[in-house]
Parts: structure tokens; sequence; C-alpha cells
């Protein structure tokens, strides 16, 4: 329970559906005390207020250092390689459907809810993870680093309803936090003054040049630990054409661009790879963000080819596999 | 029957301080500060409540000043000092968060503890120099029990920095030992009334005579204009039938709890593989059982426990409800797997046999059941 409205649901879902539940809350992050967002102690007080609504225990586990050790210095360390990492897949990976899940096992619970907007269908003794009934709030993104043991002992009680219905219910239900807005932001980065204060907190962040891919000079930046592949502004580039961020290479701090065109591929290759269930090839949809829409293309077990190019993927993004309806998850990777 | 052996955090209160507060909650309601007749029977509540503390912790009348708690007693001792003399104020690293988050927002000097949590003496000498103003070293610690010996620790204050106030935090010490007596050289002592069977929101600071501080609270100028706030009338008479009753039974309770204590930890130990206790036994209150289970950690023990009603607590929990890591452990030098799954059971004057008894079977059940998942 995160303090919003989903996760509140999902727990009163789980009570109406005649679970034994208890509340949990992952202390995963220290803002301090003046700042809002996940982890913060309000958020927390949210989270317990609506356990005691429902009338369920409620518990906070501190998982601060796996959520140093696995998320946020992975993320800082992929920005230094010039990466730009998705820090929400990794905490799912490593710590809520890891540690969390272990702990509620260990605890002799079946296995957790939570309040992502995602479906988990059994299917012959099997396991599928399907999107969001709520396309536009569909976090199946995000979730494709679950497997089967994962799948097995995770509830997404939600993700069969819209948002528009969870805030509906949590309303008639009187949950204190029917009514909160969205949260959208990575938690640790809302946390303090964005990705930049973060990152200059951590590593030294180096000015850079910005050159055409014929090699000429065009401008600079200020960090070139900040620019992300496929970015258009915050270039230095004063020129009337649109340019895009075509490559970033850390090690020499040069960012090169180029126009549009120079950006699209037909393919990326993928590291890392996870699936749902048993490994796939052939042809799926390649979901290449969190909120874009997945692409026709083949998969050979390494590289993704697209069917159409498309703009390149920044290296550390993850690339999640559809089935070819686009309502499944296959499995996925990490651009390369 | 559930366990409740959280006493360290909060006790239930004493029969006769119940009692003692009701009057003042119903008819005696009066303000202390006025002329009438309802005034003057809350300030005579209020300072006969005063001649029983001051008795009870070897001071005078005078030189007691309530309280909302003893976070604010032990607050008012630092920076009520430190606004009037200014220069470094010390405490020890082990030291409760009311002294040890005061002493570092002044900017003051921390210093460590041997591996059973007591003061290094000779680290205390050398953290003190004339700058020094207040030295805090708590009189027993909260999580782990020890008892500091303060006459030593007198003696390195008076000979290292003499123009220096010692302030002793005696919140966890008051219902074991004979505080009176083991912090008669401290110029300043706190204690928490429901700690030891007192209402909470209650406390009280001993200023010897002739220390000068300024207050942290300005307004009515109530207690001799050292803490302006109208008297919690009420909970300052039942603090004081709580000290009363406490010292009264205070030899009968650590001589029936301390062998308590002993079977609960003795018999965890025995029963649970690869646990330690933590401290020296010999150095503690009477109340205090603090074992660390290799491979488990308390968080995740903590649930378990209080599944099957045994109240306990970890490290110390921040407002958020999570364990933080101890601060207090690591100060001892204690491995941070260790300190992980630190469980801290601790007994007050209500304990019984058959607390002891379900902690002596939950624990190690619950120990087994996270080991083995």
């Amino acid at each position: 329970m995160s303090g919003g409205v989903d996760s509140s649901m999902a727990a009163a879902l789980l009570l109406e559906q005649g679970h034994d539940v208890v509340g949990a809350t992952m202390r995963l992050w220290d803002g301090g005390p003046d700042t809002p967002g996940c982890c913060s102690v309000s958020e927390i007080e949210d989270a317990r207020r609506v356990a005691q609504q429902l009338g369920i225990d409620h518990w906070v586990f501190n998982f601060m250092d796996d959520f140093e050790q696995r998320v946020v210095g992975p993320y800082v360390a992929g920005h230094a390689t010039g990466e730009t990492p998705n820090p929400c897949i990794e905490c799912n990976r490593h710590v809520k459907f890891a540690r969390f899940l272990r702990r509620a096992v260990q605890l002799g619970f079946d296995g957790i809810a939570t309040g992502h907007h995602a479906r988990v269908e059994p299917a012959g003794g099997r396991h599928r993870l399907r999107r969001g009934a709520d396309s536009a709030k569909d976090q199946s993104y995000v979730l494709y680093v679950l497997g089967q043991h994962e799948l097995a002992r995770c509830q997404f009680p939600v993700g069969a309803l819209t948002k528009a219905e969870v805030r509906r219910r949590a309303t008639a239900l009187g949950l204190r936090t029917a009514d909160k807005p969205d949260s959208q932001e990575v938690c640790f980065v809302t946390a303090g003054g964005g990705r930049e204060a973060l990152l200059r907190e951590r590593i030294p962040l180096r000015a850079g040049r910005v050159v055409d891919s014929a090699g000429a000079l065009m401008g600079d930046v200020d960090a070139v630990e900040l620019v992300t592949v496929g970015q258009r502004r915050g270039l230095g580039v004063a020129s009337g054409a649109r340019r895009y961020a075509l490559a970033v290479d850390v090690a020499s701090a040069t960012v090169t661009i180029g126009r549009a065109d120079e950006l699209l591929v037909d393919e990326v290759a993928l590291r890392d790879l996870t699936w749902v269930d048993a490994p796939v090839t052939g042809p799926v949809l390649a979901q290449c963000s969190a909120h874009a829409p997945a692409e026709r293309a083949t998969f050979d077990g390494a590289v993704v080819h697209f069917a159409i190019p498309r703009r390149r993927v920044a290296r550390g993004q993850s690339v999640v596999l559809y089935d070819e309806i686009d309502d499944y998850v296959l499995g996925g990777g990490i651009a390369a | 029957m559930p366990a409740y052996l959280d006493h360290a955090a909060t006790t239930p209160m004493r029969p006769e301080a119940v009692a003692a507060m009701l009057p003042f909650l119903t008819d005696q309601f009066g303000n202390p500060s006025g002329s009438h007749a309802w005034s003057r029977a809350a300030r005579q509540a209020i300072e006969e409540a005063r001649d029983v503390v001051a008795a009870c912790l070897g001071a005078r009348p005078g030189e007691v000043v309530f309280t909302g708690s003893g976070t604010e007693a032990d607050n008012l001792a630092l920076f009520g000092v430190h606004a009037v003399r200014g220069g470094t104020v010390v405490c020890t690293a082990v030291e409760h968060h009311a002294v040890l988050h005061s002493v570092q927002a002044l900017g003051g000097r921390v210093t460590g503890v041997d591996g059973a949590g007591t003061v290094d003496l000779d680290a205390l000498s050398d953290a003190l120099d004339d700058t020094v103003s207040v030295v805090s070293v708590m009189l027993a610690n909260n999580e782990v029990g020890t008892v500091e010996p303060l006459d030593a620790v007198v003696a390195v204050v008076r000979e290292g920095a003499p123009g220096a106030v010692l302030h002793t935090d005696a919140v966890q010490a008051f219902p074991w030992v004979d505080v009176a007596a083991l912090a008669a050289g401290a110029d300043l002592v706190a204690v928490a009334a429901h700690k030891f069977g007192g209402p909470k929101g209650v406390g009280a600071l001993v200023v010897r005579e002739g220390v000068k501080m300024a207050p942290l609270l300005h307004g009515g100028g109530q207690e001799r204009d050292r803490r302006s706030g109208t008297h919690n009338v009420a909970g300052i008479v039942a603090m004081a039938a709580a000290m009363r009753a406490t010292l009264e039974h205070r030899a009968d309770t650590v001589a029936r709890i301390g062998p308590l204590r002993d079977r609960l930890v003795d018999g965890l130990l025995a029963a649970v593989e690869g646990s330690v206790e933590t401290g020296d036994r010999a150095r503690k209150i009477a109340g205090n059982a603090h074992v660390s289970f290799d491979g488990v950690e308390s968080e995740a023990l903590l649930v378990l426990l209080d599944d099957v009603g045994v109240a306990a607590s970890a490290g110390s929990a921040c407002t958020s409800g999570a364990v933080e890591p101890s601060h207090v452990l690591e100060a001892m030098g204690v491995d941070r797997r260790r300190a992980l799954g630190a469980l801290r059971l601790s007994l007050g004057w209500p304990s019984t046999e058959a607390d002891i008894e379900l902690a002596l079977k939950a624990v190690p059940e619950a120990v087994a059941q996270l080991r083995s998942a």
C-alpha cells in the first residue's frame, strides 16, 4: 500500500473477495521530512489510515538497503555510462516482487497484491500477464520482469477496473485516498530536486561537445550524463532545423545529433532477457517505453527487428514484447 | 493470553496513578495559575506532587521542572543550558534520539562506547575541554539496558570540563535503579512518567540549584519561568503517584523480574541456535532482554510475534513505523547482520511467568519459521 488510491482499492477488493489481508508499505527512500511523494511519512500515514478504515493490520517494511543497492545505485551508474535506465522496473524486479514477496511468503502469506493496472490470468497450470482493462492506465510494461514464480503469487485486483471505476469505488467506501492525484514520476527523483540534482549529488557531471554525424561541432551541453537518445531540447544548438540526440558517448563527453530521419533504426538488440513463460521468437509487438504504443516486430532471440523503422531506443530502456493481439506480455529485455 | 514485553516503550498505568489523576479530570479541573478556590486546589496538588517527585529523585522541590515528556526534558536540558552558556555540547553515541539529535542540532560532539554499551571514559575525557558547556550521558540505555557508571562520568567531567553541566537521561532507569543515588552527581536529570506506570504526556527535569537555563517555551511563566504552559495537573499528580508506587515496590520488582528476564534470555539462547545476547547482563537494568538471531530479520520476526500476541521491538521505530537500523548497536560495534536480527523484549512491573512462557514458545517458533522459508 503506497498511500495511493490504486493500492488502497486493491486491498479493499481482496477483502471483498474474502481473503485474509494485511496491508504493507515498503519504506524505500528517505527524502527528508518535508518531501512529498512515495515513502514520505504522509504517504505511509495515508496507507495506514486506509488499512485502519478497512480494519486490517498494516506493517511498514524498511527495504531502503536493497532499494539503494539494486535500484538507485544502478540508476546512477547507468547514467554515468550514458544509459537511460528505468528504475521502476528494477524496483519491481529486485525489491517489490523479490524481497517483499519473499518477506510475505516467509511470514506465511500465499502471496502479495499490488495496485498495478495489469491482470494475472491462470491458464492450464501456468499464469499469463495481461494488460490492464483500462488501456490508458495499463502498467503491464513495468511488470514484464515477472516470471511464473512471481505470477503464481501475485494479484493485481484493480487491473480489471478502469481508473475511474477505482476512484468511484474508493469514494463509495470513503477511503481517504479516493481523490489523491496519480503519482507521475520516479519516486526518488521527485523527492529531491529532480534527476539532475540526484545525479549531481552522486557523480561528477561532465560538460560535453555536441557534434553532427560528420563530427562538426554544433554546440555544447552542461552534462552529457543528462542527455537521452532521442532528446531534442536543451542540446545547446541554435540551428533552426530540429535536431535530436542520436548517440551519447560519456567517455569522450560527446553528444552526436542529427535529423529525425537519422534517428531511425530498424532493430534493437536486447540484453537481460526475461520471459513470463517460455522464451519466444517470431512475430511480436514491441513496446519501447511505458506509454508508447507497441509496434509490429520480429524477435530472433537476441534482436528485435521492427516492421517499420522507429526512433532508436536509448540504451538502458526496456523493450517489452507482447503477443500479436497486443494483450499479453511475453517478456522483454533491456536495450543494449 | 498475550504477552506484552515492550515495557521500555511504555508501561501500563499503575492503579494508584489512575486513581490519583481521576479527580483532576473531573471535579478538580482548575487552572493552577489563578487565585480562586479551584486554582488553589490544583496548585496544591501540583506542589504536593512536586514534593513527591523531588524526594523520589533526590532533589529539592524547587529543583523540579514539570515538562510534557521525557523528550522535552532532554531538550530543555540541552538547549536551555546552551542558550545561556553557548559552548560545545557532548553526549555518548548510544543516547536516546531526544538527546542525540539535540546534540547534533547544536553541532556537538558524540563519543563512543564499548561492546557492552558502556561509555568509554577515555574517549569522553578526550572530547572534553574548556569550551564544553553541557555533557549528557544516559543513566540506562533504552535498547540494550546498560547502566552507565555515572559516578565515574562525573569525575571525568569535573576534571576535563570543570565548568560544564552534566545532564543524565534517566527515563529508562527510574523503574529499575535508585536514580536519586546514582544520579546524585548530575546537574540535570530527565524522567518520563509513562515508563514507570504514569500517563503519557508528562515528564520532569531536575535542575540543580545554581544551574542557569533559558526556557524553550515562552508564555505565562509557569515553573518559575522555565517552562510556560498550563500545567498538566492530572498528569503531574499521576506521575507523582506512579513514582511513589514504583519506589515502594522497586526492590521487590527487581528481585522478581531479574530472574524472569534471566530465564527468558537463557531459555532463548538455549532454544535457538545462532542466538547471541547483546550487552553485559551484570551491567543491565533488570527488565531488559536483548537477543540477536542469526539469519533472521527482526522486522519479519516482529510480525510473527505480533500475530501470536507477543509485543516486542527491534532497533528504534521511526515515525513511519519502519524499523530503522539501530545507532546503539552500531556504536557498540555489533556487526550489521547481527544488528538486523536484534530483538528487544522488555519486562516491566506487571510482567508474569506466563509472559515469559509464551515468549519462550513463540520466539523459537517464529525464528524457525523465518529460517525455513
